[in-house]
């Protein structure tokens, strides 16, 4: 969410469930940037295949959990 | 139900917002090409100076005489791919010459780089491997990756360090992981430290693919791009590289001093299924190539042009990309003051590329300059002339 709120136009509303890009308007390479910082975060490696089917922030944090249970 | 069209919509009114006017910034028509240097965009003559037409050779005596007696003799296309009836004699005298250029044991031809691309990374990296690559690579390289189905995970650009984290990270599969860079960065004219990264490759394991698109005939003593001017070679196992720029033509490669490079033949779809280059093409850049070996000159006049370029916007105050190079990027606040100030520097008589987001790196519009061997200095300070005389536009800009 930090993260986000860098990349996010100012004054909007971050819910967890926001669609990233049809509502926050972020573009894809935004999205890709976004997953550099969370990767150092969280050092986990989350490759851009997994990375098509995420939508929001929720579903983010949840493939992170997923990456970070499977070590 | 959404049409199949809808989706395009938002693309058509993003470029209808910014752009309604022709001539066009985005897919401009130019009317006629007078020279290597110079044509006609809406009635007025201008300095191309947005073709990657690095050694000017486009109308290069010798490579037009070559695919002139190429074309008489052997017509016209090949009508096949190189796995039927597309692999003539000069197809196979060109992978040997480019072989033989690298000092490798074997190249392979196909029909674009971007072909290339796909042919070599989409074959190579299957669903159980990974591939590195840095953040602002081509997208011909984000596409070949996704044929692969394999773990695809971005570096920071330009930066060894972020590659050797990721790397770490990934434990054991580094052995098998394919690292993408590339030689000179399309956007910004930014070179990789493929020094330092090849220095990550010998230490973590893996294989290194450079593309040298914008690099080969550029740099090195050679012209075989970055990996020679960097005495890397020997950590690079594949090379990628475009006909289409300092060649002057069409077409792409492969190189590697794997043995096993051949085999993707029988495996890269992009390598079967589509027609190989005619004939014509094929004789041009094999007189291209022996000129980028033998004619070490254009690359002198060439990086002489860029440095003069750089330095002269520089010195106007222009935010240049981070050195100077063959492509020179001016990067500017909005996409509507790119498109103002590219309609201006046509009116000076100068074309040049206007590239939006997202296309660029960090979202930024840019102006992206190529020079050529083939400027003359006067040509260079025209574009010099006109960006200065167009400044005030972006200092205006700034204090609103
Ligand atoms: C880095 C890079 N690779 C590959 C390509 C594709 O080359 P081609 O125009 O031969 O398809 C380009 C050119 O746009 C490029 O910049």
């Amino acid at each position: 969410m930090v993260h986000l709120e860098r990349l996010a136009p100012p004054d909007s509303n971050l819910r967890p469930d926001i669609d990233l890009v049809s509502e926050l308007g972020l573009d894809s390479v935004k999205v890709m940037d976004l997953m550099l910082d969370a990767e150092d975060e969280f050092n986990i490696s989350v490759p851009l295949n997994v990375l098509a089917d995420i939508r929001t922030p929720n579903q983010l944090a949840q493939a992170i959990n997923k990456l970070l249970e499977s070590r | 139900m959404m049409s199949l069209f809808d989706k395009f919509q938002s693309l058509s009114d993003a470029r209808h917002a910014l752009i309604q006017t022709e001539p066009s910034p985005i897919g401009t028509r130019i009317d006629e090409i007078l020279s290597s240097t110079e044509g006609r965009v809406d009635g007025r003559s201008v300095i191309l100076a947005g073709t990657n037409n690095y050694l000017g050779l486009t109308f290069d005596r010798d490579c037009i005489a070559a695919a002139h007696d190429a074309l008489d003799r052997e017509g016209t296309g090949t009508t096949g791919s190189r796995m039927a009836n597309g692999s003539y004699a000069s197809h196979t005298r060109l992978e040997e010459e480019l072989a033989h250029f690298f000092a490798r044991p074997s190249a392979v031809v196909f029909s674009t780089g971007y072909v290339a691309n796909l042919g070599l990374i989409g074959t190579l990296a299957g669903t159980d491997d990974v591939i590195v690559l840095d953040a602002d690579c081509h997208a011909s390289i984000y596409d070949a990756c996704r044929l692969t189905g394999a773990d695809i995970i971005r570096f920071r650009h330009n930066d060894a360090s972020d590659l050797e984290k990721r790397l770490r990270r990934l434990g054991e599969r580094t052995t098998n992981a394919l690292i993408v860079v590339e030689g000179i960065y399309s956007m910004l004219g930014d070179q990789a430290p493929l020094r330092e990264i090849a220095a990550v490759k010998r230490r973590h394991g893996g294989y290194l693919l450079v593309d040298e698109a914008h690099s080969l005939g550029v740099l090195g003593a050679h012209g075989r791009g970055l990996a020679e001017a960097e005495g890397v070679e020997a950590d690079v196992d594949f090379v990628v590289g475009t006909f289409s720029k300092s060649l002057g033509a069409i077409g792409g490669f492969a190189t590697s001093h794997h043995p096993q490079l051949d085999m993707i033949r029988y495996a890269s779809r992009p390598y079967i299924f589509t027609a190989s280059s005619s004939p014509a093409t094929i004789a041009s850049v094999r007189t291209a190539l022996q000129i980028v070996d033998s004619r070490g000159e254009l690359r002198q006049r060439l990086w002489a042009n860029a440095e003069r370029l750089y330095h002269g916007l520089s010195r106007l105050g222009f935010e240049l990309g981070p050195e100077p190079g063959p492509v020179v990027a001016t990067l500017l606040g909005s996409p509507q003051q790119g498109v103002a100030f590219w309609h201006g520097l046509l009116d000076h008589g100068v074309y040049v590329n206007l590239v939006l987001p997202p296309a660029t790196p960090g979202g930024r519009a840019l102006l992206r300059i190529s020079v050529s061997a083939a400027h003359d200095t006067t040509q260079i300070d025209q574009i010099i002339a006109a960006f200065a005389a167009l400044k005030p536009m972006l200092d205006h800009h700034e204090q609103e």
